[in-house]
């Protein structure tokens, strides 16, 4: 093992998830992000939970770190709710 | 009033809640901790360097007790351009230098510090989210969890950066994209003697590096910090700038990594985590004008407390530093109105404001959008130059230096930059 390139998907896979089944933290209008140009969410989210997918923005909340930053820049404002997974769910940090 | 479950509820178990916390219960206050994490630090993410005198001023006995990883006693700066590189490397090799900061982990660090309030005799309590407050005539009289309420005389929200309690008291509106910077890390395994001999130090001691012109032009920079059998390496990058860019931020990130000036540093290491976490960038400018209300005062990332020079970066010493303001403001006061103005003196007397008004117009630093492509890469051309010998006659020295300039800025260009650097600092 030495240090390589990694996908979005490996470096994910490096933490430790406990996922709030059937209770995203983070809502997204899709109707508002189907209307937005910019969609910084797609380069900016580090856990890379946006993705286009037949050109619309598709959410998935499984790998959120929990750091906001999809919040701050969402332009249009889709993103209409942003908690914290309730306690104990979303992501443990160990090491960093 | 009617009766308290606690004197003081402190909302989140990172470095401004526990070092709050940890002086209330130190002075006999009735203390509860909350933490949203199944143990403190599970939720945080930081560089990792703490600056020690942060931890004396709360309690000098606790420097002792910490678990830290290496004591810096290099700081490095590594200007990059291409596969070039430059580093810089200062020390006191002499005996002289006293221990100033260390690399931390947060989820070590975050635990003990946690365990520190509850020998002082404060509640600990894992595995609780805030979810909202308790308000009877305009006061803050204690906090909503699930299905729980609790009552208290003071509120400290510590809850972080996105401050979901500060925005939900009406302190203050959402963060703006400009005044936060996105980090994201690495944590990368190596055996203690190997990082020790890597980077000429002592087990125990350690370097902190901080690096330019590898963000691909953005504004912002890259991190390695040596903790006693991992290295953390991070990049900062101011996020509005990433989606104006549109490459996605792993892909900076990756690129960063695999610079073959670390690879050196890295060869063998085994990636051990990855975190992302925002960074309060913009200093004393984007303090919150509301920092407190009655029955509630906000402290650490929470209160945007930060400072980045470009060579140094503090957050967590600040939280510390407010996190103790908040707790000697309670403890000076009688009445939860007292509170909030109390705890903006505490700040000043602590030199927390003061030391951030010094570096207020540091950020004009960061809208020098050539201090992170243009100039790594004149100085590393720079001294590729100087040190070529191909053994022809080369043209004079100044010559060459003024060609180099010349190809990567224009006169009127590092005119403007100087004096909007010497303005910045």
């Amino acid at each position: 093992m030495t240090i390589k390139r990694m996908s979005p998907e490996e470096l994910l896979a490096l933490d430790r998830f406990n996922v709030d089944e059937g209770n995203p933290h983070i809502h997204v209008d899709k109707t508002l992000c189907a209307r937005c140009q910019s969609r910084p969410c797609l380069v900016v989210c580090p856990a890379r939970c946006y993705q286009l997918k037949d050109a619309q923005v598709a959410f998935e909340y499984a790998g959120c770190l929990e750091c906001g930053t999809c919040r701050v820049l969402c332009s249009d404002k889709g993103v209409t709710r942003w908690d914290y997974p309730r306690a104990t769910f979303g992501v443990t940090f160990r090491n960093s | 009033m009617s009766e308290e479950d606690f004197d003081v509820i402190v909302a989140g178990a990172g470095p401004a809640g526990s070092a709050c916390a940890y002086t209330l219960a130190k002075a006999g206050k009735n203390v509860l901790l909350l933490e949203r994490g199944d143990s403190a630090g599970a939720k945080n993410v930081s560089g990792g360097r703490l600056y020690a005198y942060a931890l004396d001023l709360v309690d000098p006995d606790l420097r002792g007790r910490a678990p830290l990883q290496r004591r810096i006693v290099r700081e490095q700066v590594m200007l990059l351009d291409g596969a070039r590189a430059t580093t810089l490397d200062h020390g006191d090799y002499g005996d002289a230098a006293g221990p100033q900061s260390y690399s931390v982990l947060r989820a070590p660090l975050d635990e003990w510090f946690a365990s520190e309030v509850e020998a002082q005799g404060g509640t600990l309590a894992c595995g609780m989210r805030v979810d909202g407050f308790l308000e009877e005539n305009g006061r803050i009289v204690g906090v909503k969890v699930g299905e729980d309420d609790m009552r208290c005389g003071t509120v400290v929200a510590a809850d972080g950066v996105n401050s979901c309690l500060g925005r939900q008291a009406g302190l203050f509106g959402d963060v703006a994209p400009a005044t936060v910077g996105l980090g994201v890390k690495e944590t990368i395994e190596l055996p203690e003697a190997v990082i020790s001999q890597r980077f000429g130090v002592k087990n125990g001691e350690g370097a902190a590096r901080v690096a330019l012109g590898c963000t691909d032009g953005i504004s912002g920079g890259g991190f390695l910090y040596t903790n006693t059998d991992s290295v953390s390496l991070g990049l900062v990058l101011n996020p509005g700038q990433v989606a104006r860019r549109g490459r996605p931020i792993q892909d900076l990130w990756q690129d960063f990594k695999l610079h073959p000036a670390l690879a050196g540093l890295l060869e063998g290491g085994v990636s051990l985590e990855y975190g992302a976490h925002l960074v309060p960038e913009r200093g004393y400018h984007g303090l919150p004008r509301n920092l407190h209300r009655p029955g509630l005062v906000v402290a650490g990332d929470a209160g945007q407390f930060g400072i980045n020079t470009g060579l140094i970066l503090r957050g967590m010493d600040l939280a510390m530093v407010s996190g103790l303001a908040a707790a000697r403001a309670i403890l000076e006061t009688t009445g939860p109105d007292a509170v909030g103005p109390a705890y903006l003196t505490q700040l000043e007397t602590l030199a927390l404001l003061p030391t951030m008004r010094v570096y207020a117009e540091c950020h004009g630093l960061f809208e020098l959008s050539r201090l992170f492509g243009a100039y790594p890469a004149l100085a590393n051309e720079a001294l590729a130059t100087l040190f070529s010998v191909d053994g022809r006659t080369p043209p004079p020295m100044l010559t060459q230096l003024w060609q180099v300039v010349r190809s990567h800025v224009s006169l009127g260009q590092m005119l403007s930059d100087a004096w909007k650097g010497f303005r910045s600092v």
